[in-house]
């Protein structure tokens, strides 16, 4: 269950922020954390690894950032026509992918998303190595003026929130407790009589979708949308947020986020290439000291250790 | 009496071969409604292929199968769970990660069409807690419901995998190796608990331990490389000279 009182902190947290710390880092900071959130469903929850969701970040920041552009719709149906595109991206892939197990499954993820960077490279929509520039932000339904980043912070802080919401809905539901069976042993849940991969493509298309959400609202935020939302490194930035922040918890992938980016962020233009070669640090720091990651480390910690069981147990 | 009951699953001629080594060779099984069928051999023999055959884990090579005169050699895993042929695994599976209730809700929820529900909060599960504690009691596991299965010794993971497998209902059970690694005081618990569920429905079991199988087993088959080596009694195949080698292994070589 998701502790009320961590959530108001959380929530207060995240609507003074913008008063603090600089609105657009956050606004990007907010998307990569729903990306990694929306990831972390499948990774965490169902037990999938996709090494393919930069084609839904990106495929979807690519189209609404054409809707707003060239096709003129206002903010909030390129967003939705963004997030359309990822639900349909996710489910082909999961149509063509699902059967897969384990690193099969990873490999084609990864084979489909390198089809839709050879497309955004060679469309012409895309602007090729260019990206797609100066995307234009409309007034939110004709009347919130988004021109100011604090309120364009708390537009996409509603979005997040919407975002994390359902996916927090989806984990302690009933459909939720499915995903984590077949986390847990595949072969059982099968054995009970459900056909899993009906499950495993649900949750595959909720995931893309809201990915697609995602790199909607960034290409939004940014006003621009380049190769690298497409590009492979991208499907790998969100399974390193995932893994450090901590698979399987709620909060994790948004910790991890938070990292990853910032550490883009503030070491960037100081260490340039070598954040990436810093991240790979941290990666294996993470993955050879706590596998948990930082939030699955905690929460293990704080959590009040149960009496051991065999002191329980009468010995029959 | 036992031959007058119906056969409700059989195999004809069902054969698999993995890239030319022949696991299971022409094994024609009949199990009939409400015994005991112990399935026995040495290590290798295929009974657990056999069982993968059965729920169709694997495919076939070449045969067939039937369920309750249906044929159900092309029938899908998860559809043959459902038509009541309920297996369980010879390595304890449990959903280690849930705790011990929710593992049992797992198989109940299916039935309870509480399994797409994704805009529902888990507390509707609460509904099925009842019934989840009735079968928790009945393997004796009520006490550690709130515990993650993980937590639980070998023996009471077994435990738990029978109380989840009967939320199912099932018609025909198939159990590889319950007791498998169990110590004694377990062994003659599960023992019970399998007659306990046998009760009404069919169990097909893999099973090393012989004194159980001489205890609770109405009819044995034995297998060995891949074929039907000799089905009966206790008495019967425990008298044949072939059985025993082939379980003992030639003494006199
Ligand atoms: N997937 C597979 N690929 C290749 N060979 C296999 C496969 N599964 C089983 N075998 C082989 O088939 C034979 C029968 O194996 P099986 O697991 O059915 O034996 P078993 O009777 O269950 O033995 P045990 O008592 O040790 O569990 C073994 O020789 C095994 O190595
Ligand atoms: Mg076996």
């Amino acid at each position: 269950m998701l502790p009320r009182a961590y959530f108001l902190a959380f929530l207060v947290l995240l609507a003074l922020l913008p008063h603090i710390l600089y609105p657009v880092f956050l606004m990007q900071l907010l998307c990569m954390a729903l990306f990694a959130c929306a990831f972390n469903l499948l990774l965490g929850y169902t037990g999938l690894l996709s090494f393919g969701h930069a084609a839904f970040l990106g495929g979807s920041a690519f189209i609404a950032g054409q809707a707003a552009k060239v096709w003129g719709l206002p903010i909030e149906l390129s967003i939705l026509a963004g997030t359309l595109t990822g639900t349909l991206l996710g489910a082909g892939f999961g149509l063509i992918a699902i059967r897969k197990q384990g690193i099969y499954f990873a490999m084609i993820t990864l084979a489909l998303a390198q089809m839709v960077f050879f497309y955004a490279l060679k469309a012409p929509f895309t602007g090729g190595e260019d990206g797609l520039q100066s995307i234009p932000r409309s007034d939110l339904f004709g009347i919130i003026d988004l021109t100011h980043e604090v309120t364009m912070y708390y537009f996409i802080l509603v979005l997040f929130l919407a975002g994390f919401l359902i996916i927090f809905r989806i984990i302690h539901s009933p459909f939720g407790q499915v995903l984590k069976s077949i986390r847990e042993n595949e072969d059982r849940a099968i054995s009970l009589g459900y056909r899993v991969d009906r499950y495993k493509l649900a949750a595959f298309i909720i995931s893309a979708a809201l990915s697609g959400l995602a790199g909607s609202m960034k290409a939004m935020v940014s006003q621009v949308v380049s190769l690298s939302d497409v590009h492979w490194s991208m499907s790998g930035a969100v399974v390193l947020m995932t893994l450090i922040g901590g698979t399987g918890t709620l909060f994790g992938p948004i910790v991890g986020a938070a990292i990853i980016v910032s550490m883009e962020h503030y070491l960037g233009e100081y260490l340039g290439s070598w954040v990436t070669i810093i991240m790979g640090v941290i990666f294996v720091i993470c993955v050879l000291t706590f596998r948990q990651g930082i939030v699955g480390e905690l929460e293990q910690r704080l959590i009040k250790r149960k009496l051991p069981l065999q002191s329980q147990d009468s010995t029959s | 009496m036992l031959e007058n009951q119906p056969v409700v699953l059989e195999t004809r001629d069902l054969s698999k071969s993995f890239k030319g080594f022949t696991a299971v060779h022409n094994v024609n099984l009949q199990v009939r409604r409400n015994t005991i069928h112990a399935l026995i051999g040495p290590n290798g023999a295929g009974k657990t292929t056999l069982f993968n055959l059965l729920t169709k884990f694997l495919i076939p090579s070449s045969g067939s199968t039937f369920f309750k005169g249906e044929n159900i050699t092309s029938s899908k895993p998860p559809d043959i769970a459902r038509k009541g042929l309920v297996r369980s695994f010879q390595i304890s599976a449990v959903f280690s990660g849930l705790t011990v209730l929710e593992n049992v809700r797992i198989a109940l929820q299916r039935k309870h069409k509480m399994d797409y529900q994704f805009w529902h909060s888990e507390t509707i599960l609460h509904t099925l807690n009842n019934e989840a504690y009735e079968l928790l009691e009945h393997v004796d596991l009520a006490r550690y419901a709130e515990n993650k299965a993980a937590e639980l010794p070998y023996g009471r993971k077994r435990a738990l995998e029978i109380a989840t497998t009967l939320a199912l209902d099932p018609e025909v059970l198939l159990l590889d190796e319950p007791m498998a690694g169990m110590a004694q005081s377990d062994i003659s618990r599960t023992a019970e608990l399998i007659q306990k569920a046998a009760k009404n429905r069919t169990v097909l079991m893999v099973e090393h331990n012989l004194s159980v199988v001489a205890k609770i087993s109405d009819v044995i088959t034995v297998l060995r490389a891949g074929q039907v080596l000799d089905e009966g009694s206790y008495e019967h195949v425990s008298s044949n000279p072939l059985v025993l080698e082939a379980y003992m292994g030639k003494k006199h070589a």
